[in-house]
This record gives C-alpha cells, structure tokens and sequence, in this order.
C-alpha cells in the first residue's frame, strides 16, 4: 500500500555494478517505503537479477558506483550476513543445494540468528519445531521436508516454497524475490502469493524480480518497474504490467530514457 | 573468498605447550645397546628382549615404504631418543602424580580423578614413553578386567602378553611395525574375560612431550568369548619446530561372539601454517576378527599430524564376523594424510562397511587407502564402501586409491565415492541467512561427517565436532 507518510526503507540512487568486469548496471535510481510491494520487470539480461545479487552482497557482484541506504544505513559497507540480518533477505531464483545439513537444524540457525538480532531469546529445538510446521502448513508443505537436506533433490517448485517458508519465518523487512514465480505450477504459484501477501503489512516491503505478469494476477504491487540495458526505463501501476503483457517490452525500451510515468 | 577460508583454518594449535618435568631420557641413537636399555629400564623378562631383538634384526634388512602418496625428507633414525621417561615414575596413587603433570593434563582436558569418575570413563595416560597413571582399575578388575599399561602387564599377566603380541601384526609386518616391536616403550594392555561387557569405556591418553624422542606405544586388547569393550584413544604433543615421529602399534583380538570397538581423535601437532614441524605419525592397527559373529570395529578422527600414515584393518577369520571402519581424516595447511583400512575376509558370510570422509583445506594433501579382499573360502563375503571427499579452497587435494581383490564368486563387494567441494554460492546462501562463513562450514562439515560422528561415544562425538570447527577456523571465507 503506498502511504506518503510511510518510512523509506531502500534508496538505491545511481547504482552501477558489475560482474567479471562487465557492467551489468548502469545507474539504476529506486526508493522503496514500508509498506509497498514493488515489482522490477524486464526482458532476459536487462539486469533484474543482478540488481537482486549486488543487494544481497554476492562476492560475485561489485558496485562500482552509486549509493544504497537501507533505512538510513550504508548497507554496501556491510557483509552479507550483516545485510541479511539487518532485515534484507534475497529469495533465491535458483536456491543451493547444501548435502548433509537438515533443513530444520538450517532453518533453526537462521531463524535464531535473527531473533537474537531482534534482541529475543532463541528458540529450542521443540518451540522451533511447533512454530516451523505452523508455517508450512500455511505453505501447504510436507512436514517431511524438515528431515531432509537443505534442497537436495527438491523439485524447482518446492524449493522456492521452501524459499517462502524461509521468508515467513525470518520476516525480513525488505524481502527481494528474484525471479520466485519462474517455474511454478499455478498451485506453488497460489502458494507462494499467500506467502509474499502475509509479509506485505505496513512495516515490511517486497520488492518481486519477476519476468512474467502471471505473478501479479495474485499480488497486485503498487509500483511496476521496468528494466532495460542496467537502469529502471519506466515506473507506473498494476496496470503497467497488463500493458507489458500485451504489448511486450519493445515499446518501452524505444521511449526516452527514464521517462517515468 | 578463499582469503576467508585461509583464514579459519589457521588457528594455533592449543596443545602446543610443553611441560617443565625432570625426563629421564636415552641417548639419542638406535643399535641393540639401545634396546637392551630400553629392556633393561623395564625389567622385562628374556623372551621379550629376544622379541625386540628379533623385530630389530629384521628391521636392519627392510626399506622404508615409499609407496604412499606422502613425501618428506629422509628420517634420521639415529636421532632420535628411543625413551624418555617422566621422572620420578610408577606411582600406585593419582596423589604421586607430579603436580606440574597433573596440571598437563588439565590444560589438556583430559578427564583423569573426579571427572574421570563423573564421566564414566577409565584412563590410562601415556607421557612421552612411560604410563604414568591408570584410574578406575580396581573397579575393573572386580569384573575380571585387566586395564593397565603394557610394561606392567608384561610384569603381571606374562602370559596373556606372550600369547598375543605379535600375534596380529607380526614382527616383520612392516618397517615401521618392525621398529615399534623393537623400540615400543609403553601403550595400553586390556583383557575382558569371557562374557564380561566392560561397564565403562576405557581410554587411553597418548602425549609425547620431549623434543627429539619417538612415541611408540604398543596397545594389545583382547576380547574372549563374549566380551564387549569400547576404547577410546586421545592424542597431543607440544609445537616443536623439528618432525617428531611417531610409530604406534595397536593389536585386537576378538573371540567367538566378542565385539570391540576402538575409537580414536587424533590431534598431534600438524606443524605450522608453512608446514615446519609436526608429527609423523606412521602407525600400524589391525584386529584380527579370530571368533565367529565377531566384530570389531574402528572409529577415527584423524586431524593432526604433518604426515599420517595409518590403515586400522580387520581380519575377519571367524565366519559371520564383522569388520567395521569409520573415519573422518582433516588436513590443512602442508598437511599429508594417507590412511584408509583393509578388510580381510576369510571366513564365511563376513561383512565389512568402510565409511570414510576426507577434508581437505590450505595446501594439504588428503588420500584415502583401502583394500579389500575376498579370499577363496570368504563364501558369501559382503562388503560396502563409501569414501568422500570434500575440498576447501583451491589448493589442496583429494585422492581415492580403492584395491579390491575378489577370489571368490559369491562375495558382494560396492564402492561408492564422491567429491564435493565448499563453493562460494553455499556460503553466500549461508550469509544471505544471516549465517556467517565459520558457522556454516562447521554446519556443512558436520553434515558431512554425521554418519562417522554418530560411531564416537558422545563425549568424544562432542570433542571431534569441536576439533574440526577449530582446525577449520580461519580457512573459509
């Protein structure tokens, strides 16, 4: 929901980042308040994922220039683990696999990693327990998914739920989902939204990396975004993304730079 | 990245410290002289001088393996001290302990006096060549139970002694075998009589603390009919910056329906992060599976040492006897490990599982060795082998050298491997958790090694989980 008297809690102004030396982004300007949901569209290598990554502080990605304020705070001077409990959290397009570890003892570890962030007591390995199945039920998720390795031998969409479940859990204040829908059958789909639509309270924002518009048939955002060659080429509503649809991204790319509606 | 992984795994080494005692030690240098000293030193009786003599002769006439994938410079074996003894020695209470020895073993952690009581757990501590003190050994031998340092089962129990050593590593075995058979001062003797399960674990704790002396301590255990007994065998030296060998030989006997099960968490000074100094730790195990429906089973955490060279083997001679190795051997830095198991089947419907899990970080060298053979009569011989790698960082080395020898058609015999690497996408998935880059490689370490921790008693399982989080330290990043 776009309030105007909403607390901004990302600013990006004049990102440019790069990746082996290749300039991916090119001065891309983006200012999120609590509250809203926003979703970054556009074509194949127009930069949406690496814009997600060089948030995040994969080591893979550097910023070369421009500025990141996350509420109020220089979130490039930050390592990545910082930035993830400072509130930042990046859902995976295509999540890791991790052999031998359980995913309840990883979902534990950074669920208590951010509790303790809050200041609040952990949790024990049975209170975690209770509250973990209370979320996947709500995911509709298989309880057997605790047992087993962090994603090994997932299938495409039960490793972005489990993304989701990760997200309920952690509550981040700025959830990035890079690319959450891609793959999913139209019930992970469902599922996902609920997920996402629970987070968006007026204190949490949701920035979607999406390339499709299916996603938003089922949350609508407040701002739509779209990328082309490393920087945002357009901002509107929901009803920009219906117009993507229809016309596709040619049209967008062949106005003016920047011009933003 | 991998200046992060550089960073965790170099941590100094916490045992490095060496105890200010007055040591009685032998000159350097080896001829028989030295072993009629060492013989003499322990008033041994004639048939064991005539052992060592022997092993000794045989010892002159054999060549250093080379076949390892190890490589270091040549060992001087004339400079080395063959024994070094605290003095004064041979206490009959824990009160006649020197204190300053006492306190060793406090830094140390190992549990001796009260919290060995608490814990349950019969200790026996080796330091330098001599058995210093056995706790709990009353309370044994009220079941029967022989738990003491071998000199002193020698003295005791000759004919127990007499009757096994050698009996499953021969004299001639090997070159480093031939030479503990000919120089080995003291180790661990346990006997559990016929039907006896032993009620607590014993343990052994292995310390070499003079500069310039060998370790090469001769452990025997013998399970007779029925008997079961877990062991568990501790190891640390301080940082000195010359190689210090070390030359152990341990021998099992299991009896018909006997089990024994033999854990050890093996941290000898690895040498420093450019690879000076460190143990060389050349070491033959083996247990020989005599009765039926035996099993013995060995259990390592294998993380120190700048050389390991070490193969803990079953002979698995009784029929339905079962051999069993786990292991989890770490190296960093200059770090070379060569270890792995044989597994011997004779018998009929012989089972084997061999479990291994090599980790390797820095510029280290990690090899897994395993043979297993099927002899003729093993009708009906199992055997299933995993062997893992991991890697961390772009450095360092993994190899797996698998002989497998069938001779007989019935035999079934799988071997599975794998390699695995810690990548940087795993730790970035970690971080973007709010999970930092030490924790998670202990998570994905622990992971790893889960189906080998899971063999250890749980204090052990608690100690080698934290070892391996410390030796990792650093290395990740």
């Amino acid at each position: 929901m776009i309030r105007p008297e909403a607390k901004t809690l990302l600013e990006v102004r004049a990102l440019r980042a790069s990746v082996s030396g290749i300039e991916i982004l090119k001065g891309l300007d983006l200012t999120v308040k609590a509250g809203e949901i926003h979703a970054i569209m556009g074509p194949n290598g127009s930069g949406k994922s690496t814009f997600a990554k060089a948030l995040a502080g994969h080591p893979a990605y550097s910023v070369t220039e421009g500025t990141v304020l996350f509420e109020g705070r220089n979130l490039l001077e930050l390592e990545p683990e910082a930035r993830a409990r400072a509130g930042v959290f990046l859902g995976f397009q295509y999540p890791i696999e991790i052999p031998g570890v359980a995913n309840s003892q990883f979902l534990r570890l950074a669920y208590n990693t951010a509790r303790s962030e809050r200041g609040e007591d952990e949790l024990d390995p049975l209170e975690f327990d209770d509250l973990v199945r209370e979320k996947m039920k709500l995911l509709e998720m298989n309880p057997d998914f605790l047992d087993r390795s962090v994603n090994e031998g997932f299938s495409g969409g039960e490793k972005k739920r489990n993304e989701i479940l990760q997200m309920a859990l952690l509550e981040p204040r700025l959830a990035i989902l890079d690319e959450t829908d891609s793959g999913l059958d139209i019930d992970a789909l469902r599922v996902v939204a609920h997920g996402v639509n629970r987070l968006a309270t007026p204190d949490h924002a949701v920035v979607l990396v999406t390339h499709y518009q299916r996603l938003l048939n089922y949350i609508v955002p407040d701002y739509v975004h779209v990328m082309g060659a490393g920087r945002i080429l357009k901002t509107g509503g929901p009803e920009l993304a219906l117009e993507l649809e229809t016309r596709g991204y040619d049209w967008v790319s062949a106005e003016p730079a920047g011009a933003a509606a | 990245m991998s200046a992060v992984i550089q960073n965790l795994v170099n941590r100094p080494y916490p045992h490095g410290f060496v105890t200010e005692i007055e040591s009685d030690v032998a000159p350097k240098g080896l001829d028989e002289s030295t072993i009629r000293l060492i013989s003499a030193r322990k008033n041994e009786p004639e048939w064991l001088l005539e052992f060592r003599l022997k092993a000794f002769r045989g010892w002159l006439a054999m060549a250093e393996p080379v076949w390892a994938n190890v490589h270091y410079p040549k060992i001087d074996f004339q400079a080395i001290s063959y024994y070094a003894a605290p003095k004064p020695k041979k206490l009959a209470s824990m009160d006649e302990v020197d204190p300053e020895l006492l306190r060793t073993f406090e830094k140390l952690g190992v549990p001796m006096n009260e919290r060995a009581k608490l814990a349950g757990v019969a200790v026996d501590v080796i330091f330098d060549s001599v058995s210093v003190a056995t706790t709990y050994k009353q309370k044994l031998a009220e079941v029967g139970i022989i738990f003491c340092s071998i000199s002193e089962a020698v003295r005791e129990h000759p004919e127990l002694v007499r009757k096994y050593l050698g009996s499953v590593v021969p004299l001639g075995d090997n070159y480093y075998a031939a030479l503990n058979s000919a120089v080995f001062t003291d180790g661990s003797f346990c006997f559990i009589p016929k039907g006896v399960k032993c009620p607590m674990d014993l343990s052994t704790y292995f310390r070499i603390n003079t500069e310039a002396s060998g370790q090469f301590e001769r452990t025997l255990i013998i399970a007779e009919e029925g008997a079961s007994v877990s062991y568990l065998e501790g190891c640390t030296a301080p940082k000195f910056d010359t190689n210090q060998l070390h030359a152990a030989v341990v021998e099992l006997i299991a009896l018909d329906n006997a089990e024994i099960k033999y854990s050890t968490v093996q941290n000898w000074y690895a040498g420093d992060e450019k690879g000076v100094g460190g143990i060389y730790n050349f070491v033959t195990k083996r247990g020989l599976c005599k009765g039926v429906n035996s099993r013995i089973s060995w259990t390592q955490v294998e993380t120190g040492s700048a050389i390991t060279w070490k193969y803990p083997s079953c002979v698995l001679r009784g029929d339905n006897s079962v051999g069993e190795f786990y292991s989890v051997a770490l190296t960093n830095n200059y770090q070379q490990a060569d270890t792995g198991t044989k597994m011997v089947h004779i018998g009929r419907n012989t089972r084997s599982t061999i479990i291994s899990k090599g980790i390797s970080a820095g510029h280290s060298n990690n090899s897994y060795r395993g043979l297993v053979r099927v002899t003729p009569p093993a009708e009906g011989a199992r055997n299933y082998s995993q062997c893992d790698s991991m890697l961390i960082g772009e450095q360092c080395g993994a190899n797996t050298f698998p002989y497998i020898q069938v001779r007989n058609h019935s035999a079934k015999v799988e071997h599975e491997a794998s390699t695995s690497k810690i990548g940087e996408d795993q730790l970035f998935y970690f971080a973007q958790r709010g999970i930092g880059a030490e924790e998670a490689v202990s998570m994905i370490i622990n992971g790893f090694c889960k189906q080998v921790f899971q063999q250890l008693p749980m204090e052990f399982a608690v100690e080698a989980t934290k070892l391996l989080g410390l030796k990792l330290e650093g290395s990740v990043g």
